[in-house]
């Protein structure tokens, strides 16, 4: 078969064209695709569901205002249902067919850590909402993370318990993985921190009564504080349940329940006086004139509210500073190359987010510090800060 | 000493009348048809959950727990009649298989029409803890154990005094011979998916004040219900009830005096101590071989 000679040249020029395009980058005009994997529905759902819409509002409002490099934003977001393979089976179809460019999502860390070889192999930023530490440490080339760790939130919990004089405590964590790995922190740092644990109990993340559990560490010997890691509804019937038994001791939980919901399940009374630590967002009204995240925290506070009618989580924060950040960087590498994107997140400095000021390195793919944990006090049904 | 016991005690009974009532369930619907319902712990959810709801738009509390109980009711018989009565020609391994499903479905429909959150009611007499000989007992806990009592009662009543609760009784015993003699055996088996239906909403309204709900809180239930109609021996209504508290108290009592991270195994090591001693349950019938 003949082909005409101007027509085979084409066809060799379009397939070189097409060689020479690296995997993974598209073509300006077109839109820059991001990818979410979201635990929108399951147990993690509470913090899911606000995440998706986070990402949802601000990617339209983005694309509003003109795109990022004068393209407009796509985002295809799965919901895994808190199940971690799941989540690979959608990271999958992210990089292979969706072909996105870069990825904000991961709910929970066991999802993450699923999907982290996947984002790895094809050389895609993932930029994750989970809390677990172990996301980014060691830290992985394409890998980083918005949320504090879990590690911080002890570190914290416990600076706050020294400084009221107190450092017995009593441990009660949930066996999922949020309050394991919490669990597993709080452990590790309590003695730098010169705290002693001297009771340890743990609960099912289903379970419904912490009665027995909590009658055994008010029993344990001199206990100053009780210190509760974990999530879902496990926190607030145990915060009920301590408030039961009359336990005085202060309690604390950890920034895994940081949101007013956590106080309406507990209930007002049972939840007086409890503190955890949460980000900014959290207090939002409450921050200086002079805090740098103010602004920022209250501006994403009035568009979530105004938009959903409900009210802001610290999750959805985590969404809303993974997705600028990927944005920022977007604009500094002009590029969607995901290795010329890496090192633009990468370069990440003072970045006011919701959860802190975000000072990224090649051996810090977080870059928040303690300041960024701000210690809140339950009173009165509403948070209140505790004097920096 | 005293105190820790009882403290022990009361959570264990609290929990132990929720599993209680959800193996009532699972006996009543298994007595009628061997199909044990994988959707029993659904209706516990409906029941906390339509209540929830009904209160939070306003409708006054017992209105809106009789509302919860009267749905789920109504699912309970559209179940039947959807989705078991047309396969009624089916094997209970089948039957069974679409239990599981309808609980995934019930699971789905509460997620869209209610949310993903979790739910929290009042106590019916308030939440001030009550003090009991040293141990501190929420007012709710004499409500979960008076209504499971009274549903107990209630449930026994019909059983043994009414010509209703008699038909369902002689299918239990032998479903031919009841149908030889003018038992609607079909009829029988919408009945107990009824009244197991209204059985778990109960327990789900009870319970809700202190365990908080959510559109996935049955599945934890089913299992532990399962566990505890296995325990009491499938198919003894008194079994149901032996075993549920049993269950509730063993998870509570290892918790409290071995450690909390074994307590779950704890419970299970001894369910299966006793399924090795007595495989038809504590109060199971014995001997009884379907060929």
């Amino acid at each position: 078969m003949q082909v005409p000679a101007l027509l085979r040249r084409v066809l060799l020029a379009g397939a070189a064209l097409a060689l020479a395009t690296p995997a993974g980058a598209q073509r300006s005009g077109e839109p820059i695709r991001v990818g979410a994997v979201l635990s929108v529905t399951g147990p993690a759902s509470f913090l899911g569901d606000p995440e998706d819409k986070t990402l949802r509002l601000y990617v339209n409002r983005i694309n509003g205002a003109g795109g990022v490099n004068g393209r407009q934003l796509q985002l295809t977001v799965y919901d895994d249902g808190g199940d971690a393979n799941r989540a690979r089976t959608f990271a999958t179809r992210l990089v292979e067919d969706d072909k996105v460019v870069a990825m904000v999502g991961g709910t929970t860390t066991g999802a993450t850590l699923a999907m982290r070889p996947v984002f790895e192999d094809a050389r895609v930023p993932f930029i994750s909402l989970a809390g677990g530490v172990e996301i980014v440490e060691p830290p992985q080339p394409y890998t980083f993370k918005t949320p504090h760790t879990d590690r911080m939130a002890c570190e914290k919990i416990f600076a706050d318990l020294r400084a009221r004089g107190l450092s017995r405590v009593g441990m009660i964590s949930g066996t999922d993985g949020f309050g394991a790995s919490m669990r597993g922190q709080c452990l590790r740092v309590a003695q730098a921190a010169g705290v002693t644990v001297v009771a340890e109990e743990s609960y099912g993340p289903r379970d419904s009564d912490m009665t027995p559990q909590l009658t055994r560490i008010r029993n344990a010997e001199r206990v100053e504080a009780v210190v509760n890691a974990g999530f879902g509804q496990g926190p607030a019937i145990v915060t009920r349940n301590h408030a039961q038994l009359g336990i005085r001791t202060p309690l604390y939980q950890s920034h895994g329940v940081a949101s007013r919901e956590f106080i309406s399940l507990a209930t007002p009374q049972a939840a007086e006086g409890v503190r955890l630590p949460a980000a900014a967002l959290l207090v939002a009204e409450q921050l200086p004139e002079a805090d740098p995240q103010r602004r920022v925290v209250l501006d994403y506070k009035t568009a979530f509210e105004k938009e959903f009618n409900q009210p802001v989580s610290t999750f959805g924060g985590h969404a809303y500073d993974g997705l600028m950040i990927l944005v920022e960087a977007l604009k500094r590498a002009n590029s969607t190359d995901g290795t010329r994107l890496r090192d633009a997140i990468r370069a990440t400095r003072g970045f006011v987010g919701t959860g802190g000021v975000v000072n990224m390195s090649a051996s810090d793919h977080m870059g928040l510090d303690l300041s960024a944990f701000r210690m809140v006090e339950v009173r009165g049904g509403d948070w209140r800060l505790v004097g920096n | 000493m005293v105190a820790e016991l009882l403290q022990f005690l009361v959570s264990g009974l609290t929990v132990g009348a929720v599993y209680a009532l959800v193996a009532l369930g699972f006996t009543l619907i298994y007595n009628a048809s061997d199909v044990v319902n994988f959707a029993q712990g659904e209706f516990v959810m409906l029941g906390g959950m339509v209540t929830v709801f009904a209160t939070a738009a306003g409708v006054p509390l017992p209105l809106a727990a009789f509302l919860a109980v009267l749905a789920t009711v109504a699912v309970g018989l559209l179940l039947h009649r959807l989705a078991i009565e047309p396969a009624r020609g089916a094997s209970a391994v089948t039957l069974i298989i679409i239990t599981i499903g309808a609980s995934i479905f019930l699971r789905g429909v509460a997620q869209v029409a209610f949310d993903k959150r979790f739910h929290q009611l009042p106590g019916f007499s308030g939440s001030d803890p009550i003090p009991l000989l040293g141990a501190a007992i929420l007012p709710q806990s004499f409500w979960v154990l008076g209504g499971a009592v009274l549903i107990f009662l209630g449930l026994w009543l019909f059983l043994e005094r009414t010509l209703a609760g008699k038909a369902v009784r002689a299918t239990a015993a032998n479903r031919l011979a009841a149908r030889l003699v003018g038992v609607d055996t079909a009829k029988v088996l919408a009945l107990s998916f009824g009244v197991s239906a209204g059985i778990g909403a109960a327990a789900g309204v009870l319970v809700t004040p202190i365990t908080l709900t959510s559109y996935d809180v049955g599945t934890l239930l089913a299992l532990k219900g399962f566990a505890a109609a296995m325990l009491g021996g499938m198919g003894s209504p008194l079994g149901a009830v032996v075993g549920g508290l049993m269950v509730g108290l063993l998870e509570a009592l290892g918790a409290g005096y071995v450690s909390s991270a074994y307590k779950d195994a704890v419970a299970f090591l001894v369910i299966v101590a006793v399924l090795f001693a007595l495989p038809q349950g504590l109060f199971g019938r014995s001997g009884v071989e379907r060929v």
